[in-house]
């Protein structure tokens, strides 16, 4: 059915082929192994995905062309080339993360769920048809509503599996009943086909702005902004840390790529509609996001209102739907996953030591283990978007494109906005060097967490100082979208 | 191609920052050594900048330009001018004076040398920079160490508060200046953030007239104009010495210069349109910051009010666009950092000491630390403006700049000059003349020699000023030049 396979087919879904050997590898030592000795597992799967990086970064890079291949199913792109080794990295260093964590990390079915939750990724980044990109969506939630609720015998855990769950079933078969309408209106589910027929008039303007808030349910949902952020507190509270870290970084992050794609491919029409739609959802997410997390006692909670408003920042650049502003966006989420992996990475080091999530808990920090609290102090000042650091750049893009297309207002408020998130930053901070420790000791830290943290860190200073590469990138993907 | 002199010294202090904080904890001899090391090569290379600049080149000098997001037009262009060449030699001679007195930091004294390196590195790059991207990355490093600084190592009973207070008005000013940075650069339609090109940009008088008050105020906050300065002297007092000095000596300078660099010379017909209302507020600045000077007993809080009121001097100077006010404006940047460095220097070394800054407690001092008294009374009339001292050679032609902009203003603004006479006279006569109470007797030391040093240093630069003022006018004069000629002469 799709012709002659051509080796730029082949390309093009290289990172899935490879994610998939290491799937089934993984799979296969699982069921030789004794259960003592399955920490072998998680080298496998970070070394697989270390591999895979080095795939798709040497032969799945498209170019400059971009083509829809597999029978339209895909389309091989810069966006989908960008959007697949950030999900790779996220992943990897979830895995690092998920090193030596108790009831977790020896059990073969949780590197086979983040395998295959991340190809579920690598494919909605790429998806270019609505079934394809419906199956991509699931094939990316199902293995991560199982993951949040992993931990079987914590009821917080479980609560946060079930909830997202139904949130998450909910706000997709609502997305699927907006794809359907848009199917029946312009006669293919082909994106780009779509498309044309769309501008073409296909689609009556009513039913085009209903279709639209179907589908912007379903993708608010898994960006988490307000007004379908409700999940997103509890679940990243309940979930294991590195889930929690997957799920804020990644699965947001291809969120926002699909978002970016339907968007500017669908709904170039009705581009004023939602635009100011987009543009009001961005405001109220920053806002709220930040408002309500300055009330926050527990740092993951915390982190998952700051990971809202954060959303919002990101909006400002779909909503400016330029190339500046996708490239913003791009370059917003690159940031974006790599600060927040730094994150958590120390929340779960500090969780570790002292057994619990509560910002208090972070007292003394800087007196107990200087580094970390470097490392903390980086990632928060990247949130906050401070120089010289990844976050600033990715705000000032932001803010940037939403100047240059005319939505000053909203560039305005978004500045606003940040002062409030960098109140609860510098709060988290001075916790951390100024209150008095409960104890004097070091926190012990697991190699494979440091090198996750180090790695990480690193890349928000780079991001931060060497802008070019970067934005090169970000800029190539957007490129391909127009 | 010649040393990148400015690079270096943007750049030291902050790789020596991050050195430092690989250097082991708890030899704090080893890590004061090093940060004074460092502190004493960014001082030489300050000196090298100001001693090399020629005042009949070109209006900016020891220029070096590369690449940076060159997709956007952003660029790492540094050079001096006029006002910048004396503002880093400024800075180079706070922070060496503030390292050298900050001897006694024993609480993790490698992050604090680390955030207040990072911190001057900051200021260099404002004051060099050409391009406003590397002018607001800069101006945001320099910001918000202060955070940590005051929050970590200020004074335990308002820290908190004071460096909240101060990051939050800090970052909404920058913030707001940052879209107004934006707005200039799409409007300009020329896709670059050079400064160099950005003059030639021709906005249009709406445009200008519409953007100069956020660019303006939101970089003025930091300059501590009336009525956002009230972060300012909260965090002078909750801050540690060093800091305070950083703090007042120099930060508040970014603050006016960047008005001045993106305001004033980006904007002018939106600056000749709205500083007839500005130079009012400046007024208040003047004669509202002295007047709440002299009521207060603290002695911190009374340096931060007159820092209030010297720098609405700077900002007053600014308003009048003509060529006094502009190099009155420029003199007295540096020259009112030297003075409220060495102002808050010394109060530092009494409060160590004598453990409480209510000057009603004091006295007495003369007797013990006759050094650092003499210092103050220096201090003490630069700030009145004596002739013969730097104060002088800056205040003058700021008023005659006033003058011949509107006359009444420079006549209200003069009352200051008698205020501040007044309280800064009543404060060395109580602490240093008048008599040692019982409860300091026995507990109080001269300072030491190091600290003799930087205070030398200080009075050195202020008195050169007072009567060469040859060694900075003509620098500052090609400076304010450049600077006429785009707002038109006036």
């Amino acid at each position: 059915m799709f012709g002659t396979i051509t080796p730029d087919m082949i390309l093009a879904i290289l990172p899935e082929i490879s994610l998939l050997v290491v799937l089934a590898i993984v799979f296969i030592v699982d069921l030789v192994l004794a259960e003592t000795r399955r920490g072998i597992l998680a080298v496998i799967t970070a070394v697989g995905l270390a591999a895979t990086f080095a795939l798709t970064l040497l032969y799945a890079n498209p170019g400059n062309s971009a083509e829809l291949v597999w029978g339209g199913m895909l389309r091989h792109d810069m966006l989908g080339y960008v959007a697949k080794l950030l999900f790779i990295f996220a992943s990897f260093i979830t895995v690092l993360l998920s090193v030596k964590l108790e009831n977790v990390w020896l059990k073969g079915e949780y590197y086979l769920l983040v395998l295959t939750s991340t190809i579920g990724m690598t494919l909605m980044a790429a998806s270019a048809d609505l079934v394809m990109l419906f199956l991509a969506i699931e094939t990316t939630s199902i293995p991560l509503y199982i993951l949040a609720g992993f931990m079987t015998g914590d009821n917080k855990s479980t609560e946060a599996g079930f909830k997202y769950l139904l949130f998450g079933a909910m706000t997709t078969a609502v997305m699927l009943y907006g794809f359907s309408l848009l199917f029946g209106f312009a006669g293919s589910s082909n994106l780009y086909v779509m498309a044309d027929a769309i501008s073409a008039g296909a689609v009556p303007g009513p039913v085009l702005v209903g279709t639209l808030v179907l589908v912007l349910l379903g993708l608010g949902f898994k960006v988490a902004i307000v007004p379908m952020h409700f999940w997103a507190p509890d679940v990243y509270e309940g979930a294991p840390t590195p889930v929690t870290a997957f799920l804020s970084t990644a699965s947001k992050a291809a969120g926002f790529m699909v978002l970016v794609r339907v968007m500017l491919a669908s709904f170039p029409n009705i581009l004023a509609d939602w635009q100011l739609m987009l543009g009001i959802l961005a405001v109220a997410s920053m806002f709220i996001g930040n408002v309500v997390a300055l009330t926050q006692k527990n740092i993951k909670r915390l982190l998952a209102y700051s990971g809202i408003a954060h959303a919002g920042y990101a909006l400002l650049g779909v909503v400016a739907a330029s190339e500046l502003g996708v490239a913003s966006v791009v370059y917003y989420l690159l940031v974006y996953v790599v600060t927040n992996m730094a994150a958590f990475g120390v929340v779960l080091i500090v969780a570790r030591a002292t057994g619990s999530d509560e910002v208090e808990d972070f007292a003394g920090l800087h007196r107990r283990s200087p580094m970390l609290a470097l490392v903390l102090l980086l990632a928060f000042l990247s949130l906050a978007g401070i120089p010289p650091l990844g976050g600033f750049i990715a705000k000032v893009l932001v803010f940037a494109a939403a100047v240059e297309a005319g939505f000053v207002w909203l560039a305005v408020l978004g500045v606003l906005a940040s002062i409030i998130g960098l109140y609860y930053y510098l709060i988290v901070l001075k916790v951390a060097y100024l209150d008095q420790p409960k104890s004097e000791e070091a926190l012990p830290v697991v190699r494979a967490h440091g090198v996750a943290i180090v790695a990480s860190v690193l890349l928000v200073l780079i991001l931060g100082v060497i802008i070019a590469p970067g934005y090169e990138w970000a800029l190539s993907a957007a490129a391909s979208l127009f | 191609m010649a040393f990148p002199f400015l690079s270096a010294i943007v750049l030291l202090p902050i790789l020596a920052g991050v050195v430092l904080l690989f250097l082991p904890p708890k030899n704090h001899k080893l890590i004061y050594s090093f940060a004074l090391a460092i502190a004493l090569v960014t001082f030489l290379l300050s000196i090298v900048v100001y001693v090399g600049f020629d005042v009949n080149g070109p209006t900016f000098q020891f220029i070096e330009k590369y690449d940076w997001l060159p997709q956007l037009g952003i660029s790492y262009h540094v050079g001096v001018d006029g006002i910048a060449a004396p503002l880093v030699l400024l800075t180079g001679v706070v922070i060496f004076t503030g390292v050298i007195i900050s001897q006694r930091i024993d609480d993790r004294p490698r992050e604090f040398f680390a955030f207040l390196f990072l911190l001057a590195s900051g200021v260099f790059g404002v004051f060099v920079a050409l391009d406003l991207f590397a002018l607001f990355f800069f101006y945001e490093i320099a910001v918000f160490p202060m955070y940590l600084l005051i929050a970590i190592w200020g004074w335990k009973q308002s820290r908190e508060y004071a460096a909240m207070k101060l990051t939050l008005y800090l970052f909404i000013g920058s913030v707001i200046a940052l879209v107004g940075v934006l707005a200039m650069y799409f409007n300009s339609g020329l896709n670059t953030f050079d400064f160099l090109a950005l003059q030639n940009a021709n906005f249009s008088p709406q445009f200008q007239k519409l953007w100069f008050p956020f660019v303006f105020f939101g970089f003025a906050v930091l300059g501590g104009i009336f009525p956002f300065h009230n972060w300012s002297p909260v965090g002078h007092v909750a801050a540690p010495t060093a800091v305070s000095m950083f703090h007042a000596g120099v930060l508040m300078k970014l603050g006016a210069f960047a008005a001045l660099r993106v305001g004033i010379m980006l904007m002018p017909e939106g600056a000749q349109f709205h500083m007839w209302w500005i130079l009012l507020l400046t007024l208040v600045n003047v004669v509202y910051g002295a007047f709440i000077a002299m009521t207060q007993t603290d002695f911190k809080y009374m340096i931060g009010y007159s820092s209030v009121s010297h720098m609405g001097l700077v900002a007053m100077g600014l308003a009048t666009l003509n060529h006094d006010g502009l190099v009155g404006a420029s003199v007295q940047m540096v020259s009112h950092g030297v003075m409220t460095a060495l102002f808050f220097a010394v109060v530092g070394m009494i409060y160590d000491q004598a453990h409480t800054r209510q000057i009603p407690e004091l006295g007495g001092m003369m007797k013990i630390m006759p050094f650092a008294g003499i210092a103050f009374i220096i201090g003490g009339l630069v700030s009145m403006g004596m002739p013969g001292f730097s104060g002088f050679v800056a205040e003058f032609p700021i008023f005659m700049g006033v003058w011949a902009d509107t006359p009444w203003v420079a006549i209200v603004a003069a009352i200051s000059i008698a205020v501040t006479a007044a309280y800064i006279l009543r404060a060395v006569g109580k602490v240093f003349f008048g008599e040692l109470p019982a409860a300091l007797e026995g507990h109080m030391h001269d300072i030491k020699i190091s600290e003799k040093l930087a205070l030398g240093i200080l009075c050195v630069i202020m008195i050169a000023i007072g009567i060469f003022p040859s060694v900075v006018v003509p620098m500052v004069e090609h400076g304010v030049e450049a600077v006429l000629a785009l707002v038109g002469g006036a």
